[in-house]
């Protein structure tokens, strides 16, 4: 094996006259193979074929989910704006609802899916409320695995499978509660899971810290991992990158769709009586943070993770579940018979 | 004091009378617009609303601002370039025809290919892999050559071990995908993605190797030909040579690769490159000095042909097409479709289907799990019917063995009487011996008695006589 340096950046003129605007620059060089137009052909198909992204969000009711998601995407996207006669109401068991959406910004098609759980955390009882989101979540593995393992499949299999679970913390400065503990512990190992602190302008900056501190505490202590998972880092690069955004979680965000005018510019912000917190300003919240890291860098790496770590522990999972009976698809060699598993 | 606290009041709830109208005149219109761009998108998509509600079809919405997954696309290329990208091509072509020379001119390295001889007796493939790298991509390249390919006398079974060798790498990838605890994301993916298929410059016709060879393949691989060592023929005669080609592959429904011609970027570019299919190409390492630069070229005493001037030859064209513009296309046709292909053909092969008899959805572990209880039943059969066929042979052995015992119990009796007999007809024969030694004995004493008697007889005579001779005296 043997490794070809080359450096495009040598300009030979060269006699051609045929060819595309694009590359005529790129053949002015004597040693050009070519090989990085991969990466603009790729882009080209993917922007071709659009992208998926599934977002599921859990909390209490009145934490304010809905705005934040509309403020994330900037659309009417959750499921409040969507139904024309939607009504606040405490529901009696957790059901899950989603609604889909194919946003287009400069060229990029998404088809983005928020997965409402509402009646969550609601009841006086709230034992066992995280099981339908758990079953939810496997429904959509298992749909997944069936497409991939059939005879027939689809060139591409429509992925339902949640890559990202927004967890609702109710600003109460203490720590985490037991509910919350329950459910990122059992939620962190099948899916990723990003905690914000929500309706965080009841807290001051001071009371933030504090509270970040105890539930980065609490969640050390119960061993509970959120996105970014420490284990998935890849290189030192990441791990740098990537424990700047763990020594943030949770965020502590704001939500909002109006705007309002200050020193001038349209802001979106809440008004109160002792003034406007505006969103996007670092400085009172942590949306941009938020949304950056979910949106503007780390969306493919979300999906990433959820394709090759979470999906293929259930895909272990279950197939060797099947294997208690003594199954595997390992070995193909079943109709020579050589093979006795 | 109290009165003008009221005034103050007044003034104060009337200024914010006034801001909170503003403010709500200024959500109105907010909402307004909102409920507008709402309606223009219900009216846009489709008349039931609520039936795309149940739907939970996408609808399609606009953004009120900036979002930013538009560094979607970049992510992905981001990630993609940290892991590298993995490209195999099969070479398929005669001893000789230059396909190692290709290779070199294309990718601008030397990969030592040693040059093969005529000899080989069976048609062999040489993969080899090399890492390389262009600015910051990273290519890891796997160039897979054939190796006495039309050198046999008999050249029937050439292609198998081509196709063969494309449905290994198919195998171990479905292989990989099937199993429990995979890596898809790390598997070295060593699936063929491009065949180039060298066409020997002839100026007829394809052979009928060719022709066999290449409809084996068609469905497998993505097959383009190309016409090597293209400065033997003229330009007329390439003319003529490709349409002959073309015709000859469509008449015998050989399906070669098509450049992608839906994508409006690059569909221009490929429909005119589809018409120059198969590429006549040229390949040469060494340069020669054209002008002031040097170029990659072959000298001949006649002139220099050079190997990227589109005029002499259709190089560059290959270049481009087969990297530049749909190396991608082409792994995902590979992926997508050949390979889709052979898993369907292959789990279908050993009895997977999707729907059973009743044609209601069947999946891949329920046929699984039925075929091994049938396979263990079969199993527990086959074990019954050995051991009872062991029985069987362990009672036949035996009464074997005790009919031998018997015989030899019958012979050694038999053995004992005839010792028996024998013994006692030698005693008998020693008692008559005996007898005989004893009548002899006592005869043998009888005489001797008889002669010593005769003897004292005589004895006394002669003393008788003697007494009486002297008596005489």
């Amino acid at each position: 094996m043997e490794e070809n340096d080359t450096d495009p950046t040598e300009q030979v003129p060269c006699t051609n006259d045929s060819g595309p605007e694009d590359h005529t620059q790129d053949h002015a060089t004597l040693n050009y193979v070519g090989i990085e137009a991969v990466l603009d052909q790729m882009r080209r198909k993917a922007m071709k074929t659009g992208f998926e992204f599934n977002i599921m969000v859990v909390g209490q009711s009145g934490l304010g989910k809905s705005t934040l998601m509309n403020t994330l995407f900037k659309s009417k996207v959750s499921r409040k704006s969507c139904t024309p006669n939607y009504e606040e109401k405490i529901q009696k068991t957790v059901h899950l609802q989603s609604v889909s959406h194919v946003i287009e910004e400069k060229g990029v098609k998404m088809k983005l899916t928020v997965i409402d759980t509402p009646g969550f955390g609601d009841q006086i009882d709230n034992d066992n409320c995280w099981e339908p989101i758990v079953k939810y979540i496997n429904e959509q593995y298992e749909k997944f695995l069936r497409e991939e393992l059939s005879i027939n499949r689809k060139r591409r299999i429509p992925d339902t499978r949640v890559h990202c679970c927004v967890y609702f913390l109710p600003p109460t400065g203490h720590c985490l509660r037991p509910i919350d503990i329950e459910f990122l512990k059992r939620l962190g190992e099948i899916v990723s899971i990003v905690p914000v602190i929500a309706k965080a302008d009841t807290l001051t900056i001071e009371e933030r810290q504090e509270f970040r501190k105890k539930i980065q505490h609490d969640l050390q202590a119960n061993e509970i991992r959120v996105y970014p998972q420490r284990e998935y880092d890849e290189d030192a690069e990441d791990r740098i990158l990537n424990d700047k955004i763990r020594e943030k979680i949770p965020f502590a965000v704001v939500g909002t769709d109006r705007e309002h005018q200050v020193n001038g510019n349209k802001v979106l912000g809440r008004k109160t009586k002792w003034g406007i917190i505006e969103v996007e300003n670092v400085a009172h919240c942590e949306f941009t943070n938020f949304r950056d890291l979910l949106i503007r860098s780390h969306l493919q790496d979300l999906k990433d993770v959820t394709h090759n770590i979470h999906y293929e522990t259930y895909r272990v999972r279950r197939l060797n579940d099947s294997n208690v009976n003594g199954l595997g698809l390992s070995s193909l060699s079943i109709t020579t018979g050589e093979n006795v598993l | 004091m109290i009165s003008r606290v009221h005034s103050n009041h007044y003034s104060c709830v009337n200024f914010f009378l006034t801001l909170s109208l503003v403010r709500t005149l200024f959500s109105i219109y907010i909402i307004n617009n909102e409920v507008y761009k709402l309606l223009i998108s219900f009216r846009m998509t489709s008349p039931d609303v609520v039936r795309q509600m149940q739907d939970k079809n996408a609808r399609p919405l606009s953004l009120s601002g900036h979002v930013g997954f538009d560094s979607l696309p970049d992510q992905l290329v981001n990630k993609s370039t940290s892991q590298g990208f993995c490209f195999n091509i099969l070479c398929i072509g005669e001893t000789g025809i230059g396909k190692s020379t290709l290779m070199d001119t294309l990718f601008n390295t030397n990969f030592e290919n040693f040059e093969s001889s005529h000899f080989e007796p069976k048609v062999k493939l040489r993969a080899q892999t090399y890492d390389l790298q262009e600015s910051n991509v990273r290519l890891k390249l796997t160039i897979v050559n054939t190796v006495g390919f039309g050198d046999q006398m008999n050249k029937q079974e050439s292609y198998q071990h081509v196709v063969d060798y494309i449905d290994t790498q198919f195998e171990s990838y479905l292989q990989e995908e099937l199993k429990i605890k995979r890596s898809l994301h790390n598997y070295h993916d060593s699936r063929i993605h491009a065949c180039l298929y060298f066409i020997a410059p002839s100026g007829h016709s394809l052979k009928s190797l060719d022709l066999v060879t290449m409809k084996k393949l068609d469905s497998k691989v993505n097959i383009i030909p190309v016409i090597a060592k293209a400065d033997t023929i003229s330009k007329s005669e390439l003319h003529k040579f490709k349409i002959k080609i073309m015709s000859e592959l469509v008449s015998n429904g050989v399906q070669i690769y098509q450049f992608p011609i839906d994508d409006e970027t690059v569909s221009k570019i490929n429909t005119a490159m589809n018409g120059h299919l198969p590429f006549a190409v040229v390949g040469s390492t060494e340069e020669v000095k054209i002008g002031n630069k040097m170029v990659k070229a072959r000298q001949y005493p006649w002139g220099v042909v050079q190997v990227e001037n589109e005029n002499h030859c259709d190089f560059v064209k290959l270049r481009e097409m087969l990297i530049c513009v749909n190396m991608e296309d082409l792994r995902e046709q590979t992926h997508t479709r050949h390979y889709e292909l052979y898993r369907r053909c292959k789990l279908e092969e050993m009895g997977f289907k999707d729907t059973d008899a009743e044609s209601k959805p069947v999946s891949l572990q329920q046929t699984y799990e039925a075929k091994r209880q049938e396979f263990l039943g079969e199993l527990q059969k086959r074990e019954e019917e050995m051991r009872q066929m062991f029985v069987q042979r362990v009672k036949e052995k035996e009464m074997e063995l005790k009919e031998a015992e018997r015989e030899l119990q019958a012979k050694f009796e038999q053995l004992k009487r005839l010792h028996h007999d024998e013994t006692s007809k030698l005693d008998e024969k020693r008692r008559m011996l005996e007898d005989e030694i004893n009548t002899f004995n006592k005869k043998k004493a009888a005489t001797e008695l008889l002669q010593a008697q005769a003897f004292n007889t005589n004895a006394n005579i002669k003393k008788d006589k003697d007494r009486k001779n002297s008596g005489f005296m």
